[in-house]
């Protein structure tokens, strides 16, 4: 069986895997981090986006395999250690940015990189191209992208620190 | 999914080994078509053999050409100052493949292997005459591109790079899928230095295929008005629940002008 070596929110693991075992069976039923969700199981609807290296990537599209040597951050990564919310956290609360919230940790992961990629700055329409790979079944995207153009200027900010 | 076997080689003639020996190997690139075909069990590969260890990712600029090897991302070739400066129809054809998180894996490679008929890269690959390098030859995209998912790729050939030459002016359009995004036509128009080349995917039941009335046309004016009453014939036009055979050869034309009116 191969084995996996990968840093998953700050914390090394190495895990015995399959060939066929997907990144998000080794997060959620290796690591038990159930916060990354699947949603259709088909690379569309991106409730299972995690960060790899930095950059948003479909965790039911990727072997466990391939992430040999990654960092990656999920959902349960973003808080602080005292539990003070993300900044992209805090806006889909501020901004009421979800209905059954089944979607939403692919959202997050997903804001917090378009986010990241576009310090210039990020339209509305850039927002909403960019969310293409996640699907929110309530149909809650005003409110999705209301949060993330908050979002945008915290982040910076913070970033900028 | 099938389990199979998992191999990363981290040399080429290893990786061309490992799938020349076993007809039932096949390779991954970026994995974002391989891994859905594989989770609905369309494919039951004995070993996969990972090419990410291989060193194929790159972009290089001549005077004449680009040059992009097959494991670069999409997302790479879209952000890539040299694409955006020498070949911008490219850049921009990468930057609308997928959604951002596929084209942080899906490869040039991976899709011109694949030869989904409704990719969009085959068509660049074709309108630009470009070079597809392998472990073993030069192929030309003429030759390359034999139907519907298939390619002259021979069992155990890999693709090491793509080679573009810049051409003179060149635009894409695409009419995407409303709801998968792929696209239902997508037409790639260039002025190279072997005349003017159309390309069309995502339309035909053969995959991407060439326009010679629309090339003839446009050789003669290279302006979207050339393209009035070129004909499309719907005979060999996809024919399923997202469109007729008819409406798609209509867009075709629609798409076509489009294309040159942006070309730049």
């Amino acid at each position: 069986m191969p084995q996996v070596t990968l840093t998953v929110n700050g914390k090394q693991h190495t895990v015995a895997v399959e060939g066929r075992t997907l990144l998000v069976e080794l997060l959620r039923e290796k690591l038990a981090l159930t916060g990354t969700h699947v949603g259709c199981d088909t690379s569309q609807c991106g409730a299972c986006v995690v960060h790899v290296n930095g950059e948003a990537m479909k965790s039911c599209t990727m072997l466990a395999v391939q992430a040999d040597g990654a960092k990656v951050t999920t959902i349960e990564g973003l808080a602080a250690a005292d539990g003070t919310l993300h900044p992209m956290q805090e806006m889909f609360r501020e901004h009421h940015a979800l209905q059954c919230g089944f979607c939403t940790p692919g959202m997050v992961m997903s804001a917090i990189d378009l986010v990241m990629a576009n310090p210039q700055g990020l339209p509305e329409d850039e927002i909403r191209a960019g969310l293409e790979g996640n699907l929110c079944r309530c149909t809650g995207y005003h409110n999705i992208v209301k949060a993330i153009a908050a979002a945008h200027p915290l982040m910076h900010a913070k970033a900028a620190e | 999914m099938y389990d199979f076997a998992y191999q990363k080689p981290t040399s080429l003639a290893d990786a061309v080994k490992a799938l020349s020996g076993d007809e039932d190997a096949k390779a991954l690139a970026g994995g974002q078509t391989f891994i859905p075909v594989l989770k609905q069990r369309l494919a039951k590969p004995s070993t996969v053999v990972d090419l990410s260890g291989l060193g194929l990712a790159g972009i290089t600029v001549s005077g004449t050409t680009v040059t992009i090897g097959a494991m670069t991302r999409h997302c790479d070739v879209a952000a890539s100052a040299d694409v955006k400066a020498k070949l911008p129809v490219l850049a921009g054809l990468a930057a609308h493949i997928g959604d951002e998180a596929v084209r942080h894996r899906g490869t040039i490679g991976g899709s011109l292997a694949n030869n989904d008929p409704t990719a969009d890269y085959p068509a660049a690959v074709l309108a630009l005459g470009a070079t597809i390098k392998t472990d073993r030859r030069s192929i030309s995209a003429d030759d390359y591109f034999q139907g519907m998912f298939t390619t002259a790729l021979e069992q155990g050939e890999i693709i090491t790079s793509v080679k573009f030459p810049i051409p003179a002016k060149a635009g894409y359009e695409k009419f995407p899928n409303p709801a998968s995004r792929y696209a239902m036509v997508g037409v790639f128009v260039a002025q190279t230095a072997g005349g003017v080349r159309v390309a069309v995917t995502g339309a035909g039941q053969g995959g991407v295929f060439r326009h010679a009335d629309m090339e003839k046309a446009l050789a003669a004016s290279f302006t979207p008005g050339a393209l009035d009453g070129v004909s499309t014939p719907a005979d060999d036009m996809n024919n399923d629940i997202h469109g007729s055979a008819e409406y798609r050869a209509h867009l075709v034309g629609v798409v076509a002008k489009r294309a040159v009116a942006k070309a730049a």
